[in-house]
Formats: structure tokens, sequence, C-alpha cells
């Protein structure tokens, strides 16, 4: 039995995460498995059903702030649903550890991805800041080669 | 919308659903991205990516409560941890400029995902 304050600290750190949204279950599901021992499958469903109350006070506030576009909803949500529910129905049919070992391919995929965004967003800002110093010409050119 | 456009919504979509679906989580990780290059502006994507995820979650999340997979007590705790944790990282958000984080999240990811290999 895992106590309480353990899984409480545990989606606390998820959802800090999740709300600076950077994918906070990506996270959630590895602390619940590798850190409290929960089997694969319940990990992910703790994921799926944590998300739901965050996520509707998330979406109420977006709405009051018409930030949702919601022809796209439309669209995307048909193809989205029916996946999303075989792919569930898939789930269920494969054994704990392979689904941990397909998962943790998932989260390296992921990090490579995360990089990449960081990397770039690094290189933007850089270029931001670098533009205004050469245009004002603030150091003298001797001290440029360095 | 064009057709272009709506033939990129159904792929996203194709993909955001097997992904999420599968592995529980992750799809909105595709999804702002997708809907960034479908031309909606940050705030949107970050918006419209969560009512998308919303349904997505409750019907995933069906199927695994049919297959035997949820266990109540354990996910009432997480989530009120995670409830707790969402409103802070939201607060936080606003007063972080630099993507010092982001780094730190892609290495602990990378970490976890490496470990859970072995």
């Amino acid at each position: 039995m895992i106590p309480w304050y353990f899984l409480i600290l545990g989606g606390l750190a998820g959802g800090l995460v999740g709300g600076m949204g950077m994918g906070g279950g990506t996270l959630l599901i590895p602390i619940l498995t590798m850190f409290m021992g929960i089997e694969q499958h319940l990990a992910q469903a703790i994921n799926l059903l944590v998300f739901i109350p965050t996520g509707i006070i998330a979406v109420i506030i977006h709405a009051k702030n018409k930030l949702i576009d919601y022809k796209v909803f439309g669209v995307i949500i048909i193809p989205a649903i029916a996946t999303a529910v075989g792919a569930a129905l898939l789930v269920g049919q494969l054994k704990s550890e392979t689904l941990r070992l397909i998962f943790a391919i998932f989260l390296i995929l992921i990090s490579l991805f995360e990089l990449f965004q960081a990397i770039r967003t690094s290189v933007n800002n850089k270029k931001k800041i670098t533009k205004p110093i050469l245009k004002h010409n603030l150091y003298p050119p001797r001290n440029r080669d360095f | 919308m064009t057709a272009k456009k709506v033939c990129g919504l159904l792929t996203a979509g194709v993909f955001i659903g097997v992904i999420n679906g599968f592995f529980g989580g992750g799809g909105g990780m595709i999804c702002v991205p997708a809907l960034l290059l479908l031309g909606l502006s940050n705030k949107q994507a970050q918006a419209t990516a969560i009512l998308i995820m919303l349904p997505i979650s409750i019907a995933s999340a069906i199927v695994y409560y049919t297959n035997g997979f949820v266990d109540w007590n354990t996910v009432l705790y997480v989530a009120l941890g995670s409830v707790v944790g969402g409103v802070l990282g939201a607060y936080l958000l606003k007063n972080l400029s630099n993507n010092v984080l982001q780094y730190i999240f892609a290495f602990v990811v990378m970490a976890a995902g490496i470990r859970m290999l072995f």
C-alpha cells in the first residue's frame, strides 16, 4: 500500500509541470511506475482520469477568454476519439512489461523532440538579444575577435 | 476552412488519438505543435488542445475502466495533488521567461525513458 501523501506529492509534481504547459502526464506516469511501483496500465489510467478535472477548469477559463477554436476542435475530434478508443482497447491486450518498454521508447522520442524545441527557442532568443547590440556597435572592433 | 487544412486536422487527430489512447497521455505534446503548424496562435493552440484532449481522455478512461485498470483510491489522491500542482504551475509560468525549464524537462523525461528501458 502506497502512503497517501506519496500519491499527493506525485500528483503535485505532475500537475506542476502540466500547469506550465509541458506535458504533465509524460512525467506523472513514470513517477507512478518507477517511484511508487504502480503497474503501467493502472498508471496510464490514473493519468487519463486525473487530467479530467484540471482539463475542465482550464477549458472554462480559456472559453471565457475566447481562445478556443471550435471549428478545429470539431474536425480533429472525430478521428481522435475513434483511434483513442481503438488504441485503448489494444493496450488492454498487452502485457505490462511490453507496454512499459514501448512507453520508455516513447519517452525518449518525446525528450529528443522537446530538446530540439528548447534549442530552437534558445537560438531564436539569442538572435533577438544580439541584434540590437550589433546595431548600436557597443564593442570596439578589436574586441570582437574573441 | 480549406480542404488541405481539414486533411491536416484529420491526420493530426488520428495520431493524437493513437498516442493518447495507447500511452494514457502525451497527446497534448503532439496536439499543440500540430495546431501551431496548421496556423493557430500559440495561446489558441494551447487552449484548443486542452478541449481536444478532454473527450479523448474521457473515452480512453472508460475503456481502461472496463478493462479493470482503475484503482479509484489512488486516482483520488493523485488527482488532489495534480489539481493543486496545476494551479501552482500556471501561476509560476507567469513569472518565468527563459527556457531553462524546457531543457530540464527534456533531460528528466529522457532519464526516465532510459531508466524504464532497463
